[in-house]
């Protein structure tokens, strides 16, 4: 299947409208009936209403505009895509940070965010805040164009970690998800990060690489997939990285679609169902973790930041009435689509949670 | 009943033959998920070895079973067809050894 170059949103495909997502993912069943509604499968184990256990990281997504189209995308995001954070809105994440002194991290996610204009000083005010920063960086962009060529010693310079998505160590399974030539493009990256000291030990340099399933399957065995990952790109390519995380495509935006274009939506909600595991259940990361959209919107995660399920009503809604203890007393706004989270070993921005 | 030999949907009901023999049932699945667990063996090659003997016993269910299973256990699909070409040498190598038997056959019945 060739990936589209244009995000659904600009296709004006029924799937970029997330109610419409919603009403899918609500009315998905086998033929015996109806999924039971995840909320009601937290009940069993005593876990709902589900809340934070105390939130430590601040996740801002700085925009949606990113140079690759990758098929499995939940954002939805592109080189079409315009919806980008304002450094008025930075300002604003950057003083709920002052009066958060919990929330010790700040993982910065798009798109690519380095296509933010202010992506550079957002980053220079959160290092020079002490906070540790993550930035989830899809590697092609170093080598899109020469003004990102000195990514990899800007990020060293503020001691930023560095998370990148490799869906597999080989270019065929890479390319089909991500786009024909990534997965050469990404092997430079990867190297270019090295070169500056990434991923190499006594650095403090973090590289931490992401494997998610290219295909409608569930990813396995986090340790087991991390040493396959490490003995290949250091035989194949000289590559070293810190941990491998294991992240499960959650069915919503692109990854639904295609589910459903492929004929897999029903299985594949069915695995999900299946491996429900209560442990990951307790782990979920939106109990440790908030969500801020481009706008300055308040979200329990960022796959309900791209369904549009803002925080609780009732409190802080946006980043500017940011009130953390509030916050922290809300109940987590549930559907469907959390199955992803809870299948088998569990999937967090961090990858497995069990 | 059935207007096809296999149906997919069956495969998962796989635990249900249990249910006219319980105890054999229960032997059986305790040992296959022991089987199964990463020991001397990654759980990624033992995958691997499943899948290539799926094809030489030629079932079905467990095509489906280990093509999921080995993808998800993170074999590549070079990985995964060098398998069932391991099958499939065994599987004509085994019919082609036999030749030599024929050939003692013809020698004792031969002039
Ligand atoms: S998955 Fe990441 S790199 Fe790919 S289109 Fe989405 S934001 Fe961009
Ligand atoms: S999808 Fe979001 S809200 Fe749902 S369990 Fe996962 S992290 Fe929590």
């Amino acid at each position: 299947m060739p990936i589209p170059v244009k995000s659904l949103k600009a296709q004006q495909h029924q799937f970029a409208n997330p109610a419409f997502q919603l009403e899918v993912l609500q009315h998905a069943g086998t033929e015996e009936g109806d999924f039971p509604l995840f909320g009601a499968k937290l009940q069993q184990h005593q876990l709902y209403p589900l809340r934070p256990t105390g939130t430590t990281i601040l996740q801002v997504n700085v925009g949606k505009m990113c140079n690759q189209t990758c098929r499995h995308c939940h954002v939805d995001a592109g080189p079409d895509r315009k919806e980008i954070m304002t450094r008025d809105t930075m300002q604003l994440c950057l003083d709920a940070l002052a009066k958060s002194p919990q929330l010790t991290t700040v993982d910065l996610t798009g798109g690519a965010p380095e296509m933010n204009p202010d992506f550079r000083w957002f980053v220079e005010q959160l290092s020079a805040m002490g906070r540790q920063v993550i930035v989830r960086c899809n590697l092609t962009i170093i080598l899109a164009n020469p003004k990102y060529h000195d990514l990899p010693e800007f990020f060293k310079a503020h001691q930023v970690q560095v998370v990148s998505s490799l869906p597999y160590f080989s270019a065929s399974r890479t390319d089909a998800q991500r786009g024909d030539g990534v997965f050469e493009k990404s092997i430079k990256a990867l190297q270019m990060l090295n070169q500056v000291g990434y991923g190499q030990e006594g650095s403090g340099l973090e590289l931490n690489l992401v494997y998610n399933p290219s295909g409608a399957f569930l990813p396995a065995g986090q340790k087991s997939l991390e040493g396959e990952f490490k003995r290949r790109l250091k035989s194949g390519y000289d590559i070293e990285f810190n941990n491998l995380f294991c992240i499960t495509n959650l069915p919503i935006s692109r990854y639904l679609d295609y589910l459903v274009e492929s004929g897999n939506y029903s299985s594949y909600m069915e695995k999900l169902v299946t491996a429900f595991n209560p442990v990951a259940a307790v782990n979920v990361m939106c109990r440790n973790t908030i969500s801020v959209g481009w706008d300055g919107a308040l979200y329990d995660c960022d796959f309900n930041q791209m369904l549009e399920l803002k925080v609780q009503p009732g409190t802080p809604q946006h980043i500017r009435d940011f009130d953390l203890d509030q916050l922290d007393r809300r109940q987590i706004v549930l559907d469907q689509h959390c199955y992803g989270c809870t299948a088998g070993a569990g999937s967090s921005c961090g990858g497995s949670t069990t | 009943m059935e207007n096809t030999y296999y149906n997919p949907a069956d495969l998962k009901k796989f635990g249900n033959i249990s249910e006219l023999q319980p105890e054999m049932g229960r032997k059986f699945f305790d040992y296959y998920g022991e089987v199964f667990k990463e020991g001397a063996l990654t759980e990624r090659e033992k995958a691997l070895i499943a899948l290539a003997v799926s094809h030489a016993v030629q079932c079905p269910y467990c095509i489906d079973a280990y093509t999921s299973d080995c993808l998800e256990k993170g074999a590549d699909e070079n990985q995964m067809m060098e398998a069932v070409h391991v099958a499939a040498a065994i599987k004509g190598g085994a019919a082609l050894v036999h030749g030599v038997q024929m050939m003692n056959k013809i020698k004792d019945l031969t002039m």
